[in-house]
């Protein structure tokens, strides 16, 4: 058969935190199989998770996350629901686990959320019989973002291993540089946090000793093969830690000039939505080095793979 | 069409897979645009082969494509645990070609009727053909194989092993207990 009898061993996708190489590379692999059908010129359909019930619960404002997941969702051939927070009984009082006991009730194989408190995937999955996959929860994780974000560095390098990855920017509010910074340095990439001192908290080398911390953008861009752009998330309340936007600019702003101090082919990441003319420049995200599409278009897949090998957990799993 | 022998070693297969191949030339039109769609795993060298025959004695240059049936199963979503998908390559139109669907044995039917549903989301071939290395009985759809190197009777609680150098190092077919 065509089959190789490794089995995904994680009920959820709560984070990246709990996988291992082995789970991460599953995952890369699987999204790699899941390009082709996005690439097809005809159908780009399959039937893997017909007659699967997934249910998109975003408690947090999402566009392109909440589409991605939407279309990868279409292309497995899902039944979908999508629960819109606003308009749901939370604006009467009711609590999350009451929320997820009535979606409960209505027996789904699965449900991508994005919450804003940290943990509350890791709540839900203790009174769900369904798959949680955490499409964001607040500061703490966003697995899929990091696994997108892998895989477009992995189809351009090759590989992971041995990778110089910068992270640059507010560093302190991110979800995606948790999921990141796990993914990474699992798999053995290199990985600089770089930002001011205050959005850059000297704890993080605790929880990921072999990551370096670095305030000076211009000292380290000239060794990195990807430069990882992360968004001012001023409605997170980064604007606090920052004297004003025009000097965050001044020192930790992706443009023209930096990026001749680059290797030639390096890359250029962010995970969206961007600032222009803030944390990067047109040019810049226009520009020949920039992948920014490329990691939108790899969501699809990346995500399609996480649905399907979550998707017929059966019985006791490892959470 | 001579009887193959079964079990059959590495010469033995040399020998059915040239007459296979010779088989399909004699059942093709001259004008008909040929691939070749390789069933993952086994069915993938096995398409090689044959297009590597079909070209040193014919001069046909034959693509070969790759099917991963896998996620076309009927019993899918029922298996504990998602099996590992590989990509599926077919780098090539479908449209209005003679597509031969090749895998090493045809047993119940429902990876080939898995693999017609999969290719037909391609493209809409011409028409379709069947071959197989080995034909066995237990058939639980209606489809037969166009082409077949050896047909197998297999006593009950039996398999046909169908061994391939490029995957198990050596050419063979052997029916063993399961």
């Amino acid at each position: 058969m065509t089959a190789t009898r490794y089995v995904f061993p994680h009920k959820h996708l709560l984070g990246i935190e709990p996988l291992s190489g082995q789970d991460i590379t599953a995952l890369l692999d699987q999204a790699q199989a899941f390009e082709e059908v996005c690439e097809r010129p005809s159908i780009k359909i399959v039937p893997a998770l017909r007659k699967k019930l997934v249910v998109n619960l975003f408690f947090e404002n999402s566009t392109r996350t909440r589409n991605s997941f939407e279309i990868a969702e279409k292309r497995l051939s899902a039944e979908i629901i999508n629960f819109d927070a606003d308009t749901s009984s939370l604006n009467k009082g009711e609590t999350l686990i009451d929320t997820a006991m009535n979606l409960q009730a209505m027996h789904p194989d699965l449900i991508v959320m994005r919450h804003s408190a940290p943990g509350a995937h890791a709540l839900l999955s203790r009174h769900m019989q369904a798959s949680i996959i955490n499409a964001g929860d607040g500061s703490h994780e966003h697995p899929t973002q990091a696994l997108l974000d892998a895989y477009t560095l992995r189809k351009r390098f090759g590989k992971l291993e041995g990778l110089r990855v910068a992270i640059v920017g507010d560093i302190r509010n991110s979800r995606v540089v948790r999921s990141n910074l796990w993914l990474l340095t699992r798999m053995g990439a290199k990985v600089t946090l770089v930002g001011p001192p205050t959005l850059v908290p000297q704890e993080m080398k605790a929880t990921w000793p072999t990551i370096d911390i670095c305030h000076d953008f211009d000292a380290v861009i000239p060794t990195q093969d990807a430069i990882m752009m992360l968004r001012a998330q001023f409605e997170r309340g980064t604007g606090a830690y920052i004297p004003g936007q025009g000097e965050y600019s001044r020192f930790f702003q992706l443009n023209s000039a930096r990026m001749k101090q680059a290797k030639k082919d390096v890359v250029v990441l962010h995970p969206g939505p961007i600032n222009r003319g803030l944390e990067i420049t047109s040019e810049v995200a226009d520009g020949p080095n920039n992948l920014i599409l490329d990691q939108v278009t790899n969501g699809v897949p990346v995500r399609m793979a996480v649905l399907y090998l979550l998707s017929n957990q059966h019985g006791e799993q490892v959470p | 069409m001579p009887a193959a022998p079964c079990p059959m070693d590495p010469g033995q297969m040399e020998t059915t897979l040239r007459r296979m191949a010779a088989d399909l030339v004699a059942q093709l039109k001259p004008q008909e645009e040929v691939v070749l769609l390789g069933i993952r795993s086994r069915g993938l060298p096995l398409a090689e082969r044959l297009a590597t025959l079909l070209r040193t004695t014919t001069g046909a240059q034959v693509p070969v494509g790759a099917l991963d049936i896998t996620l076309y199963r009927d019993d899918l979503t029922e298996m504990v645990g998602s099996p590992i998908v590989r990509p599926t390559e077919i780098p090539f139109t479908l449209k209005d070609r003679t597509v031969i669907l090749v895998d090493d044995v045809l047993y119940t039917g429902r990876t080939v009727r898995s693999a017609l549903d999969a290719l037909l989301d391609h493209g809409r071939p011409h028409r379709v053909m069947l071959l197989v290395l080995a034909d066995r009985s237990g058939r639980e759809l209606p489809i037969q194989a166009d082409f077949a190197g050896v047909r197998v009777e297999v006593p009950p609680g039996h398999r046909v092993a169908v061994r391939l150098r490029e995957i198990d190092g050596v050419d063979g077919i052997t029916v063993e207990a399961c």
